[in-house]
């Protein structure tokens, strides 16, 4: 499994009820439903992520993710997780809204715009920055609203809500080891958050 | 597809499935002492009898899913052979696939067009009110018959998805899996008026004869066909009618003027018209389309997830964007109606231009999707 995944698994913990908004091909939820007691939907607007959660016996809607959240009763889900997607949708503060609407808690993870070496390529080259983990060019990318992880903090806070925990993430998606604040924020190339009110 | 690549000749079976000795109540409370059903079957049944596929019909369908009788048409199959046979989704080379005549029909299976044993006369409208959930204890006890207590899945468009969910939702354990296409799980009061239209339609020809006209050497076809035209407006939509018929005018280049068939549209809707009543029965329409007016699983949601938590049902839920009569919104009130039980339910919408008819149509992205699922639930079962 995808070490990021892994992470977020940990994170929901057992028998909980999970949305997973962009769920791809379900890995993340396939580990949850299948060994760790959870029920949950993914959301998918790939069809061949579709099918592949199908085929995994993942319960899935093939739509977009926004529409999903809107058309969800309040407080359906224990736990409403967005991976590696936040910074692809229109409106990242009220996807944020509206999974903390419809689910106790939050887990969010995202890449880090604020890591030294994509400051560096920005600063020394003039030209906006492409990485393994943001392969794309500026005008082509779904990455339409990339932060920084002090950018990401001061939302959460402006949102009223709180990190209950984060994990850093090394340019493989592995966890990076304990930083605090701003060295994060500059040696990170991602992280995972657990959010909640 | 050819016909000819499908499951080929094929016929109709009949089996008693209550009679005097253990009669059927139905919902209503009235009994019925005597019911015979309608069935066919493609493929064969495997050893531990984990392969069965159950096709419920809609309102107009029949047994025939499948295949040709003796002496038919070759272009004219079955009503869904489309996605039955091997290699479609409903795999006959793996899958033993059973479609079944409904209750209260009028294609071999017991209904206000049969013999009331008490009187010896048709039944006409002393036929006791039908439910959906009636409809699925006759396919049940059909199913007994057959020694099957348990399917791989049950599926059904229409009228046929709303006795999936039924069956789904009442016998959770039975079924591995639910495919509930183009369905509702309330009819909206839109739904209703048509419904109420179509049955005035039926009501209203003088020969009706409050449903006793099987011995009057008359039958109601002018009231049935327009019941029908009604109908498939609500079939078909505005973006097919307009690919279809435009405003062209039916076997001439320019308009005649008056009150006569002129369009294509409406030569297409009195053919529809004229074409079902031959082959179909006024009460069987009334006792049908009253089954689905008053059709309302969910009513009870809490008895609802109380069964539900008994089996581990997967459904999946489809629906078609061009489908007016039971729009995406319906089949969103299902799947969000299931997850609130907490059943793992999979939905998806597909692009069609042909309206509510869609699922008769083997559109590619359909039938994947119906595929791709049934493979899942087989895989779990070691079906090879």
């Amino acid at each position: 499994m995808r070490t990021d995944l892994a992470i977020v698994a940990r994170m929901v913990g057992r028998n909980q009820k999970v949305l997973d908004l962009g769920c791809g091909d379900g890995e993340l939820l396939d580990t949850l439903i299948h060994q760790q007691g959870c029920s949950g939907v993914g959301v998918e607007n790939d069809p061949e992520g579709f099918h592949a959660c199908i085929d995994r016996g993942v319960p899935v809607t093939l739509g977009d993710l926004e529409q999903e959240l809107s058309a969800t009763e309040s407080g359906t889900f224990d736990c409403a997780v967005l991976s590696l997607t936040l910074q692809a949708v229109r409106r990242p503060d009220l996807v944020l809204a509206e999974m903390r609407r419809v689910a106790g808690r939050q887990i969010v993870s995202l890449p880090n715009f604020g890591h030294w070496r994509l400051r560096a390529m920005l600063t020394f080259s003039g030209r906006m920055p492409v990485t393994p983990l943001l392969p794309y060019q500026w005008y082509d990318t779904p990455n339409i609203h990339l932060c920084t992880l002090a950018d990401f903090e001061a939302l959460v806070e402006d949102a009223g809500m709180s990190v209950r925990q984060r994990v850093l993430l090394d340019a493989d998606g592995r966890p990076a080891g304990r930083r605090k604040g701003l060295a994060g924020n500059l040696l990170a190339e991602g992280a995972v958050y657990a959010l909640g009110d | 597809m050819a016909p000819a690549d499908g499951v080929g000749l094929v016929e109709t079976n009949r089996a008693v499935v209550f009679s005097d000795d253990r009669p059927l109540r139905l919902q209503s409370g009235a009994e019925l002492t005597e019911v015979e059903v309608a069935y066919e079957t493609y493929g064969e049944l495997n050893r531990d009898k984990s392969n069965a596929v159950f096709i419920c019909h809609a309102l107009s369908g029949d047994a025939h899913a499948a295949g040709l009788h003796a002496g038919d048409d070759p272009d004219r199959p079955g009503w869904w052979d489309n996605i039955i046979g091997p290699g479609r989704p409903l795999d006959t080379d793996r899958f033993f696939v059973i479609c079944a005549n409904v209750l209260g029909g009028c294609k071999g299976t017991t209904g206000p067009s049969s013999t009331d044993p008490a009187t010896g006369r048709p039944w006409g409208l002393r036929f006791p009110l039908v439910q959906v959930r009636d409809l699925v204890e006759v396919h049940r006890a059909l199913l007994a018959e057959l020694g099957i207590d348990h399917l791989l899945a049950a599926i059904g468009g229409s009228l046929g998805g709303m006795q999936v969910l039924q069956w789904a939702i009442d016998h959770p354990g039975e079924l591995d899996g639910a495919i509930v296409i183009a369905a509702s799980a309330r009819l909206s009061p839109q739904n209703i008026a048509f419904s109420a239209v179509a049955r005035e339609a039926i009501m209203r020809d003088p020969d009706f004869a409050n449903g006793d006209f099987y011995e009057t050497g008359r039958r109601p076809d002018s009231g049935l066909g327009l019941a029908r035209m009604i109908g498939h407006i609500t079939y078909l939509s505005e973006a097919s009618m307009r690919e279809k018929f435009g405003r062209r005018i039916q076997d001439a280049e320019t308009p005649r003027y008056g009150f006569d068939v002129d369009f294509q549209v409406e030569s297409y809707l009195h053919y529809q018209g004229q074409s079902f009543v031959e082959r179909f029965d006024a009460n069987t329409y009334l006792y049908l389309g009253r089954a689905m007016d008053y059709f309302d699983p969910f009513g009870n949601p809490v008895e609802v997830q109380r069964q539900l938590a008994r089996g581990d049902t997967s459904f999946l839920v489809l629906s078609f964007d061009s489908d007016w009569r039971f729009s995406t919104g319906h089949s969103r009130v299902i799947t969000d109606e299931l997850r609130l039980a907490n059943a793992p339910v999979t939905f998806r919408e597909i692009e069609s231009t042909q309206g509510h008819d869609s699922f008769l149509f083997a559109i590619p992205d359909y039938h994947a999707t119906v595929s791709g699922f049934l493979d899942r639930l087989a895989r779990e079962r070691d079906i090879p």
